[in-house]
């Protein structure tokens, strides 16, 4: 199976005068089409990992390489372009725009890279909002939805170009059980109809236990790595 | 580009307030940099209008000795074909005589002219009073001050005493009124023919009077140098008018620094304006250019959304402000009234400064969103995604 993204001793240290170190020496890879979780205490350190891993934060020290190259060359246009292009992402924060409706807002990765909307998209973007159950409310301003209404716009959101790749931040913290259950069934069968790699944070582990491989950080290190 | 247009109208109008009052801000420097500049234009024209148009432009002398033109058709004809510009020429005859009545007397310029080419440049018609323009041989028109001190009347004949000491009798044909108290009092305007008569003169004249077009009466001096030069080398002097109100100009030159230094303020302020509402607003919306960013946007759009934002908010202000402008001036010219109905404050609306005046607000505005512009294309996604 091909890597997808391949993290390479990579260190974080926050601050210049009181350093802090979150990362310690960090070495993952990511196989294409794999469905991985993080688990860990709060504050070791997943939310920044996964900023790294999506090319958002950089590396104090090591290397971040996506298909073979290393993001460290990369200019700022071309790595908007590959986190455009071949990442979704869904935030612990979900953040949407409040100033466009759920349904824009579910198409504005896909208008980032294009100019016009053709039909299939606005139809992919229309079922979308269907599996995560907002139909009848996509047409509504994203303030007008509850917190759990949001966070699943936010996933139909990081669906919609359809990226090699997704990495979601508790994608499900705002939502009850069993909506937990639907949106992570949605979730699996994407990744095994369209081949996409997840990787989600989780401090649910009954959620976790459903991944093929679960990572565990405990104060910055791997302290778990166990692959089903 | 669209999708920038689209995101920078959506946080306009989420922001309505803001968005309404700095349009307001915008709108009220222009109306105010339109209404100084009408203003200042108008005094300008209705200054240059009552020193210089009802005058001769350009005046031609002859240096020579006696200095009368005999060929002065064929000069006046030669002068008009040198340039286009030129609109009115008339050969004159100016001399001085005493105007003697009842034991009074006054000195009187006597002005000769071809009075049917001189209406171009004079206008006596507009500006007779009682009786009408000297027809006949012997016909003068005197002006109203002369008319009130010696109690004349229309038909009255006068004596003229001329400087060899011959006394000529003229009739008058009517009374002009020029507003000016020196022309109202002293000049006999009449024929040239008459003027000849009076003095004893062959078919001559002292000086041929030019007058250039109103929208080209600060061109005199070119218009003077192919005057010159097609008379060629000769005896003949030509005068313009700049060259003999220069304090006159450099009034209106300290004026017009005046008004543009007032605008240049004006725009500075309105810039300043914006350039600190937009920064507010990028801190306002640096939650959503995060997330935008997080999803790809590239730097470029990113800052154009604000670019876009100062430009619609640079149209939308201009044409507030050219309404207010209008408006104003309306206001000005249609309730601010002399007794005689005419306007206190006389504004020249011109369409090509108003024009100008939106443009450089707009560019103003897309200037004043550049600080914005940039620091939305710094704007690091990290900062927003950590800090929540
Ligand atoms: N900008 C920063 N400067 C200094 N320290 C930071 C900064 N951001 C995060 N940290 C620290 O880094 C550590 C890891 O933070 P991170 O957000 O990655 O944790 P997390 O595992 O996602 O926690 P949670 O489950 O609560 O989201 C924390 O101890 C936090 O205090
Ligand atoms: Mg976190």
């Amino acid at each position: 199976m091909s890597t997808i993204l391949e993290m390479k001793n990579i260190n974080k240290i926050y601050g210049t005068t009181v350093k802090t170190q979150v990362l310690y020496d960090i070495n993952l890879n990511f196989n294409q089409g794999s469905f991985n979780s993080i688990i860990g205490q709060s504050g070791s350190g997943k939310s920044t990992l996964m900023n790294i891993m999506g090319t958002l934060d950089s590396p104090t020290s090591g290397e971040i390489i996506v298909a073979g190259k290393s993001t460290s060359g990369m200019k700022a246009s071309e790595l908007a372009r590959y986190r455009n292009q071949s990442i979704g992402f869904v935030f612990q924060f979900h953040y949407l725009l409040p100033e466009f409706t759920a349904l824009e807002n579910v198409l504005m990765p896909y208008r980032i890279g294009h100019k016009t909307i053709p039909k299939e998209t606005m139809d992919r973007a229309k079922e979308l909002m269907a599996l995560v159950g907002l139909e009848k409310v996509m047409n509504n301003n994203a303030t007008q939805m509850s917190g759990g209404q949001q966070q699943r716009t936010a996933i139909a959101r990081a669906l919609l170009n359809q990226p090699k790749m997704i990495l979601a931040d508790e994608p499900t913290g705002n939502l009850d059980s069993l909506s937990t259950e639907t949106i992570y069934d949605l979730l699996r069968d994407i990744n095994e109809r369209f081949g996409t790699t997840f990787i989600i944070i989780t401090h649910d582990r009954r959620i976790a236990e459903k991944a093929d491989r679960i990572i565990e950080i405990a104060d910055g290190r791997i302290s778990l790595d166990v692959t089903r | 580009m669209k999708l920038s247009a689209q995101i920078a109208t959506r946080f306009l109008k989420s922001s309505l307030t803001q968005t309404l009052i700095i349009i307001l801000g915008i709108g009220i420097g222009v109306s105010v940099q339109i209404f100084i500049g009408s203003l200042i234009q108008g005094l300008q024209k209705s200054l240059v209008n009552t020193t210089i148009g009802n005058a001769a432009h350009l005046t031609i002398t002859n240096d020579a000795d006696d200095g009368y033109i005999s060929d002065y058709s064929a000069i006046l004809s030669d002068a008009k074909a040198s340039d286009d510009r030129i609109s009115a020429a008339t050969p004159l005859l100016t001399a001085s005589s005493l105007l003697e009545q009842d034991g009074d007397s006054q000195s009187l310029l006597i002005r000769g002219f071809d009075l049917d080419a001189a209406e171009g440049i004079y206008e006596f018609s507009e500006y007779v009073v009682d009786g009408q323009l000297p027809a006949a041989n012997g016909e003068v028109l005197l002006g109203v001050l002369a008319r009130d001190t010696f109690d004349l009347s229309v038909g009255e004949t006068i004596a003229l005493i001329t400087p060899d000491k011959r006394t000529v009798e003229c009739q008058i044909s009517g009374f002009f009124d020029y507003k000016v108290a020196q022309a109202n009092q002293s000049w006999c305007i009449t024929t040239l023919k008459t003027a000849q008569d009076v003095f004893l003169l062959d078919d001559v004249a002292n000086s041929i009077e030019l007058q250039v077009g109103q929208d080209v009466v600060f061109e005199s001096d070119a218009v003077a140098e192919n005057v010159i030069s097609r008379l060629g080398s000769s005896t003949l002097v030509v005068k313009e008018w700049q060259s003999q109100n220069e304090q006159l100009l450099s009034g209106l030159q300290g004026q017009s620094i005046s008004s543009i230094m007032i605008q240049v303020f004006v725009m500075i302020s309105v810039v300043l304006g914006i350039a600190s509402v937009l920064a507010i607003s990028v801190m306002q919306k640096s939650r959503q250019i995060g997330i935008l960013k997080a999803m790809g946007i590239q730097n470029s759009s990113s800052s154009l959304i604000f670019l876009i934002q100062g430009l619609i908010l640079g149209i939308f202000g201009a044409i507030v402000g050219i309404l207010f402008g209008l408006g104003l001036s309306y206001a000005f010219t249609t309730f601010a009234l002399k007794p005689d109905g005419s306007p206190v404050i006389p504004l020249y609306i011109d369409p090509k400064f108003i024009a100008l005046s939106a443009c450089i607000a707009v560019v103003a505005c897309i200037l004043a969103s550049l600080i914005p512009a940039r620091k939305s294309s710094t704007l690091n996604p990290i900062d927003i995604i950590r800090n929540s």
